[in-house]
């Protein structure tokens, strides 16, 4: 499954589109990376905690977007977008977004 | 005044200078490392584009992302407090949204040359928010991250 968040794709045209596909999924942040992240807030830096809570998180919204694209019989997303919501206080909505299409290689 | 005031106010001095000194130590030890990775990674072409720059041909490497979540220390926090009451630019947090972009561009910048790729087009940045903006004294987090399309890119064909 190719995806881009570009409208077209390099050396492939764009046979079929199957529609918009989505995947969102919301995470709430647990105490104890909460409390390393309080002490952080002390000093500064990165917490790495949230770092890899967000990219999981992101990664299982794409993976929903990419299930839902497999069972349209899509072989590529395009035009990919991100966006976040936060829902209630100390938990966030990752939501991932695109077009489900059929690609096939160009001949050159 | 007296002894009674330093009871109630130590506390904040010592955060205070304790988060001016270790956090400027470091930003500056992150600026660096941000330079050296961004000298790296000087090959790389990065555009907000679509399109492909004229006459050359790609190869697709696929979508690249880069996420960073950059927590602000005591001392800019306090700074940015002071600064709200007049209102005005708060420079203690631009320092930390810059850091927070630079880095979130070179960890997808450096995904994608992991992939073998040249060229990152369409690049996107949003940032997330997971952290308590809603609390009272809460503590500035940055949560950004970019992403965009991955290629390698050939020279262009001389015609």
């Amino acid at each position: 499954m190719i995806v881009v968040n570009t409208e077209s794709i390099v050396g492939y045209s764009i046979r079929e589109v199957k529609g918009l596909v989505q995947g969102n999924t919301i995470r709430a942040k647990h105490l104890g990376r909460d409390f390393a992240a309080g002490l952080k807030n002390l000093v500064g830096g990165e917490l790495s905690g949230y770092t890899e809570l967000l990219i999981e998180a992101r990664r299982q919204a794409l993976e929903r977007m990419l299930a839902q694209a497999e069972q349209l019989g899509a072989n590529a997303v395009v035009n990919v977008r991100f966006t976040t919501s936060a829902v209630t206080q100390g938990a966030a909505e990752l939501y991932a977004y695109g077009t489900a299409v059929v690609i096939e290689p160009e001949e050159a | 005044m007296g002894l009674q005031f330093w009871i109630q106010f130590a506390p904040i001095v010592v955060l205070l200078i304790l988060g001016f000194s270790v956090g400027t130590l470091v930003e500056r030890a992150h600026f660096k490392r941000l330079a050296v990775r961004e000298a790296a990674l000087k090959d790389m072409m990065v555009t907000d584009v679509r399109t492909l720059p004229s006459g050359r041909d790609a190869k697709l490497c696929g979508l690249v992302m880069g996420e960073v979540v950059i927590a602000s220390d005591y001392f800019k926090t306090f700074a940015a407090g002071l600064r709200k009451l007049v209102g005005g630019e708060l420079r203690t947090y631009e320092s930390l949204m810059v850091r927070a972009r630079r880095e979130a561009l070179v960890r997808m910048l450096e995904s994608a040359k992991r992939q073998g790729a040249n060229y990152v087009s369409n690049v996107r940045f949003s940032t997330s928010n997971i952290g308590s903006a809603q609390r009272r004294r809460a503590a500035a987090m940055v949560e950004m991250y970019a992403y965009g399309t991955a290629m390698y890119v050939t020279e262009p064909s001389p015609r």
